[in-house]
């Protein structure tokens, strides 16, 4: 059957068409974007093969180059001639691949843009071996001998299996180094400083008796003894740590000795199976998730943002979902339907619309120069000058994504309320329960899965929002976790890191974001996955507690 | 008949003690619960409020006046023959500097009148001081000429120590160049007037005295050993003024005299070359009969004020035209009483300055802000001397009967005005009134310039580009979903469309500028050739999908056309991205971003409203898609039935029925979106460059008023103007999503009430 054109205009099927391509249109991006996420950020974990490659520009002395492919991408002949490079007048359009050839010590910088038409000879050694480093980035070279103490004790072929023993030696020590610098020497420092505080505290108070003092005075000095052991051990583990060290040649030929101490992970991608790659990539998640990170946040992992993220998200929902839930209750249950409700409920709504940008100044105004400096002045005067509430920090974030996150417990715990049916409230006060029962012990148990909804809802949101925490709380790399051994445990003023902030920071204020690109995608991958399930959850509880008063209403 | 039963039900008693007590108790919990949530839920809610209380609390201090309170008053017998010429205030204002005509220097307390010390300057025998001036870059160092034309340079300084934890300020008198005299006045008779200018390579003094101007240059050597400095003299020659001098000013900058001559003469003199002076030109001061009274530099030394007979006072700076040529231009004028001025009196580190007058008013003002904050009746005398001290928070005012009074000036934000918040402000070396945001600058001499209109521009120009994007696709496809989809597939769009919301904006942001960004840049006719091919590849493939033989065309069921368009819309975005390299060397020479910038002269940025567009577009059209999807979905189905079977088509049923009833709630989703758009803080700072620009163009950046708090928020100093105007833009933000979302929470509900009647 064919139909003539203006007929088919006229039946209205074009529009038609049209809004359904609107929605497919809008399916395509959300998939899309999440598989461009889920692509970068995966990817990022797969050892990449290392290409050695000759690249003669037109006019210019050959040279080697090596380095994982990390872009392709393809650029106009025009924009190439104009940047001054020799390309052929014949060519329209040119690939040029992005190379990560590492060794920044060496090279100044852990990328190159190369000309795929000038790669020649390319070949993938077995033998080159990629190193994560602890500073300087990765490395890429062949390994020539190890040292110990500055003799040669493997050199050759045996050179590789020896070098990865000694790899982990120094790895276990490093663990070692890593428990005393941060557990045990935080732990006296962290002893030390409440001394301090003690003893500004008592001549503040004027009890500064010499008794006491002297008290503090020999607990002090039971504090540095224990450091002065701590520095020893340390030293001892600091010159086993440095013993080892080894040669490598760079792709250009140059030798470097290093310490191996300074190698975070060694490899030989070119000469890795497949399960060998399989069991890399579980092994680099894993580091991802519950590393530190290294080189100004670009290397390593995530698990500092990660664990400030659920702390305060914990946080949060201690302070939101009492309120929340009191506020839903009372404009539900005990409030007289009429216009001061629906004022509130205007108000509440509204609420969920205003940026989030607000609640950060209010957040930074009230809560931290406000009221954060006259706590300070009632109870942590011995700190002063150096605020302890009276700065960002976790409290103040999660209150203000309390605040924040507040219309959507209220607007979720209602709509729960309102679905229960009041048969069921009427057959509880009937049987002579006061109202304050009926709700606690009929009303509330109905209603748990729409506030467990709203409480998803909002830590979904919290975990996501940015904007208010670079006001109230987050900074880029934290000194220490929020919660650890030292008293009082849990630190609610101290600042914390967060995925969010993570991604903003490594993207855009790093000084590698080429070399840090991966890793954000990487992190924004745990974002999206983490928010994704908490709403998918939120959604299909909604569903299950809609399925189940549908019965009830009949 | 009905018997009660529990009356006779024996061993069951509900009144004994231990059941009334526990019936109590519940009760009692009963109403500390009413209570408990009535308190709570009403302090949420109060909570809520507090937002909007606190931002008005921090805002509301920008504009208020200013205040003066008097300390104390004193009264001393001024010495005839000695009068005091010149007097200044310390940075704590607990001293105050005077100076006589017999070149006394005497400290004195702020507070009593009392003198701490006392100094005098080294003036060669049987002369006195007849004219004295301060640098006009440092008020520190000062010129005093004499009845022999010669002039001495003296400096004043303040050493603060603190013995038994007590503040002590001592003086320091210093000479910067010697103790001796130099020579101004040739003909050595006294200097009536006097101006100094001090920089690094020349002290310029000018003097004026009996009807003739001096000028001596002295260019400055420094020896590379001891560092010492030696003058070089030369002197200068100036053009010759008409008329009786009045005032006389050298700019700090050495290039300008400004020479005030007869009742309202300014000659401007240019001074860049010494050796060759010449008159720029002579302007009239005031357009009536008015006689000039006073002139002084406002802070900085480019603009004139000048206080003339009937109270009015004018600023006055030099302004380049197109021509590259240099005249002085009216700013702005202010008022204070209908009396002559007595003096004008320049803060040290703002642009504002108070006026005094005859009968004793005082005025304070702010220049680029055009306000006026204050004007009191501080004496009934005229005022003689009024000082203000460095931090503008202490005034010293002295009137002809003597008396003087030491009053403290609370003036905290001046420089804000509704004005200079919103309008055009000619700042100082500007060619013509701007808007400008630029709140901090790394040199101290800066003035910062707050005017948030540049932001509230791109906020609402990315609001804009987003809901370019987001309306048509967000509406036609709420259009597409709630009414001609199949409910099988409706029920998987809908959650996809949802996670689309809780998509965390930071990502959106940070694939924008780090992803979309660069490849917008890279392929820009291939993003213009999405917007033609992808239509179109939709219509073509609509048209033969519905040219297709029934039995092909019903194997898909209704409602599920959407899918088939996927693999459509990939292909065809597909072709156009290919075309990109080819249409780019056919029509724009190669690339496009030259093109633009050399043939049509529109300047690029990489992070433009474009990739914020399409990013925030992203965002925003989820909030719109659920609504609007909610509120066609809501019109009654017996009205699109009884449209259908009148005859008409499912497309005009659509249009005249479905979406005419829906469109209120479809206006308040894009109300909505809008306000989610405008708020947006991640997305923007992320993929713009945040230059406060004032300019429309799709491939340039811009800064939000959301970005612009997220960026300077963290190192403004608490309490100050900047720290005041930033929690201004948070307000402006609150308000204007209050509103926008309320206004569209009431078409809804109305809507809702609309449909119930249905």
């Amino acid at each position: 059957m064919s139909i003539s054109v203006k007929a088919w205009y006229k039946s209205g099927s074009p529009w038609v068409w049209l809004n359904a391509g609107a929605v497919a249109i809008c399916v395509i991006l959300v998939v899309g974007l999440l598989s461009l996420i889920a692509v970068r950020g995966l990817g990022h974990f797969w050892p990449g093969q290392i290409l050695v490659a000759e690249y003669s520009v037109p006019g210019q002395t050959t040279r080697i180059v090596a380095g994982e492919i990390a872009d392709v991408e393809e650029v106009s002949a025009n924009r190439l001639q104009s940047a001054g490079m020799p390309i052929p007048k014949s060519m329209d359009i040119l690939e040029r691949n992005l190379l990560k050839v590492g060794n920044r010590d060496v090279n100044g910088s852990d990328f190159a843009w190369v000309i795929d038409l000038w790669l020649e000879n390319r070949r993938y050694p077995e033998n080159i071996m990629a190193l994560e480093r602890r500073e300087w980035g990765n490395f890429y070279g062949y390994l020539k001998t190890i040292k110990q103490d500055g003799s040669i004790v493997a050199e050759g072929d045996s050179a590789w299996p020896e070098f990865q023993k000694r790899l982990q030696r120094t790895l276990d020590i490093y663990e070692e180094i890593y428990a005393i610098e941060k557990h045990d020497i935080g732990a006296i420092n962290s002893k030390l400083e409440r001394l301090r505080l003690e003893q500004r505290g008592l001549e503040l108070s004027g009890n500064d008796t010499p008794a006491k003092l002297a008290d503090i005075k020999i607990r002090r000095q039971v504090f540095n003894a224990e450091y002065k052991i701590l520095e020893n051990k340390l030293g001892d583990f600091y010159v086993e740590f440095n013993r080892d060290s080894f040669i490598a040649t760079t792709i250009g030929g140059d030798e470097i000795e290093q310490s191996i101490a300074k190698v975070v992970r060694a490899y030989q991608p070119n000469s890795m199976n497949l399960i060998d790659k399989i069991g890399f990539y579980i092994d680099k998640i894993g580091e991802f998730v519950s590393d530190d990170p290294r080189e100004a946040n670009t290397e390593g992992g995530v698990f500092p943002a990660i664990f400030g993220t659920v702390m305060m998200v914990i946080l949060m929902s201690i302070i939101v979902t009492p309120f929340g839930v009191i506020a839903a209750v009372y404009l539900r249950e005990y409030a007289s339907q009429g216009w001061l409700t629906r004022v509130i409920r205007v108000a509440v709504n509204n609420l969920a619309g205003v940026p989030s940008i607000v609640y950060g100044v209010f957040g930074l105004g009230f809560f931290i120069y406000f009221a954060g400096s006259q706590i300070d002045q009632l109870f942590f005067q011995e700190a002063l000058p150096a605020p302890t509430f009276g700065t960002p920090g976790l409290l103040w974030a999660s209150i203000t994504l309390a605040l924040l996150t507040l219309p959507v417990v209220i607007v979720a715990t209602e709509e729960g309320l309102s679905r229960i049916p009041s048969s069921v409230r009427e057959g509880s006060l009937a049987l002579g329960a006061t109202k304050a029962e009926t709700l606690w012990r009929v009303v509330l148990p109905m209603a748990s899965p729409a506030m467990m909804t709203g409480l998803i809802l909002a830590v979904a949101r919290a975990a996501g929002e940015v904007a208010p925490l670079m006001l109230v709380g987050v900074v880029k790399l934290a000194p220490s976790l929020p919660v650890d051994a030292n008293y009082p445990f849990l630190h609610l003023d101290q600042k914390f890191m967060h995925l969010g902030f993570h991604i903003y920071d490594v993207g855009f204020q790093s000084p590698n974001v080429e070399a840090a690109r991966p890793l954000v995608y990487a992190t924004a991958l745990l974002l999206v996955v983490v928010i994704a399930v908490l709403n998918l959850s939120a959604v299909s509880i909604r569903n299950s507690l809609r399925e189940k008063y549908k019965n009830l209403e009949v | 008949m009905y018997q009660p039963i529990i009356e006779d039900s024996p061993g069951v008693d509900y009144n004994s003690p231990a059941l009334q007590r526990h019936k109590s108790l519940r009760f009692l919990k009963d109403h500390l619960a009413r209570w408990g949530v009535a308190v709570g839920g009403l302090g949420v809610i109060v909570a809520i409020l507090l937002i909007f209380i606190y931002l008005l609390y921090e805002v509301v201090p920008l504009f208020k006046s200013a205040e003066i309170q008097e300390q104390t008053t004193w009264t001393q017998q001024q010495d005839r023959s000695s009068p005091t010429l010149y007097q200044s205030m310390e940075e704590q204002a607990e001293l105050a500097l005077n100076v006589s005509a017999t070149g006394t220097l005497s400290f004195t307390s702020t507070q009593t009148g009392e003198q701490k010390h006392n100094f005098s300057l080294p003036l060669p025998a049987g002369t006195r001081i007849t004219s004295i001036t301060e640098d006009t870059a440092n008020a520190s160092v000062l010129a005093a000429g004499l009845n022999n034309g010669q002039v001495i340079i003296f400096k004043h300084d303040y050493k603060i120590t603190w013995p038994d934890d007590q503040r002590l300020i001592t003086p320091v008198v210093s000479y910067p160049y010697g103790q001796e005299t130099l020579d101004l006045i040739t003909s050595n008779t006294s200097a009536e007037l006097l101006s100094l200018s001090d920089n690094e390579d020349q002290l310029l003094i000018t003097g004026y005295s009996s009807g003739q101007l001096y000028m001596t240059a002295f260019t400055k050597e420094e020896d590379f050993l001891t560092e010492e400095v030696t003058l070089e003299k030369s002197s200068v020659t100036l053009p010759v003024i008409a008329g009786e001098v009045k005032s006389i000013l050298i700019d700090p900058e050495q290039h300008w005299l400004y020479v005030q001559s007869g009742s309202d003469r300014l000659s401007m003199i240019n001074i860049n070359n010494i050796n060759q002076t010449n008159l720029l030109s002579e302007i009239d001061l005031t357009t009536g009969s008015e006689k000039v009274q006073v002139m002084t530099f406002l802070l900085g030394g480019s603009s004139l004020l000048i206080g003339d007979d009937s109270g009015n006072i004018s600023q006055w700076f030099m302004v380049r035209n197109d021509q590259n040529e240099w005249h002085l231009e009216r700013i702005r004028d202010f008022k204070l009483e209908n009396a002559p001025i007595t003096q004008i009196v320049t803060e040290h580190r703002r642009k504002g300055f108070l006026a005094a007058d005859v009968l004793g008013n005082v005025g304070v003002f702010y220049t680029t802000a055009e306000r006026t904050l204050l004007t009191e009746t501080l004496s009934d005398n005229s005022i003689e001397q009024l000082t203000i001290s460095p931090r503008s928070n202490y005034l010293l005012l002295r009137d002809s009967e003597g008396s003087t009074r030491f009053f403290s000036l609370e003036n905290e934000h001046p420089e804000v005005s509704m004005s200079a918040l919103w309008g055009e402000v000619w700042y100082e070396s500007y060619q013509e009134p701007e808007y400008v945001w630029q709140s901090s600058a790394s040199n101290n001499d800066f003035e910062p310039k707050l005017s948030l209109t540049p932001l509230a521009f791109g906020t609402l120009k990315a609001a804009f580009y987003a809901m370019l994007l987001a309306t048509p696709l967000a509406i036609a496809g709420a259009i597409y979903t709630a009414y001609f989809m199949a409910p099988g597939m409706r029920r998987k769009v809908k959650p996809v469309i949802e996670l689309m919301e809780a998509l965390p904006t930071v990502i959106l942001g940070f694939l924008a500028g780090l992803w979309l960004a660069p490849l917008i840049e890279s392929n820009l006719p291939g993003i213009f050739a999405l917007l033609i091919f992808v239509p179109l590849g939709i219509l073509l493939f609509a048209f033969f999908w519905d040219s297709l033989p029934g039995h092909i065309r019903h194997s898909i069921p209704e409602g599920w056309q959407a899918a088939l368009l996927i693999p459509v819309i990939i292909i065809s975005g597909g072709v156009a991205m290919g075309m990109n390299g080819v249409l780019e060397t056919v029509m724009f020479g190669g690339d496009m971003r030259t093109w633009l910038t050399t043939e049509l002269g529109i300047p690029y940025d990489q992070r433009n409203a474009l990739v914020v567009g399409l990013a925030m577009g992203f965002a925003v059209i989820p909030t719109i898609f659920s609504i609007a999807e909610d509120s066609i979905f809501s019109v009654p189905k017996h009205l699109s039935y009884g449209s259908l079977a009148l005859g008409a088509t499912p497309w005009q049923t659509l249009m005249r029925v479905v979406l005419l009833t829906a469109s209120p709630g479809i206006f308040s989703a894009v109300m909505i979106g809008m306000g989610r758009a405008v708020g947006e803080t991640m997305i923007v700072l992320m993929a713009t460059g945040n230059t406060p620009i004032m300019d429309a163009n799709i491939f340039e950046g811009m800064r939000t008023l959301a970005a612009n708090i997220a960026v300077e928020m963290p190192e403004s100093e608490v309490g100050s103007s900047h720290y005041r105007i930033l929690f201004l833009a948070a307000l402006v933000l609150f308000l204007f999503t209050f509103v926008v979302n309320t206004a569209a929470e009431i078409i809804r509900h109305r809507l809702r009430k609309k449909y119930s009647s249905l």
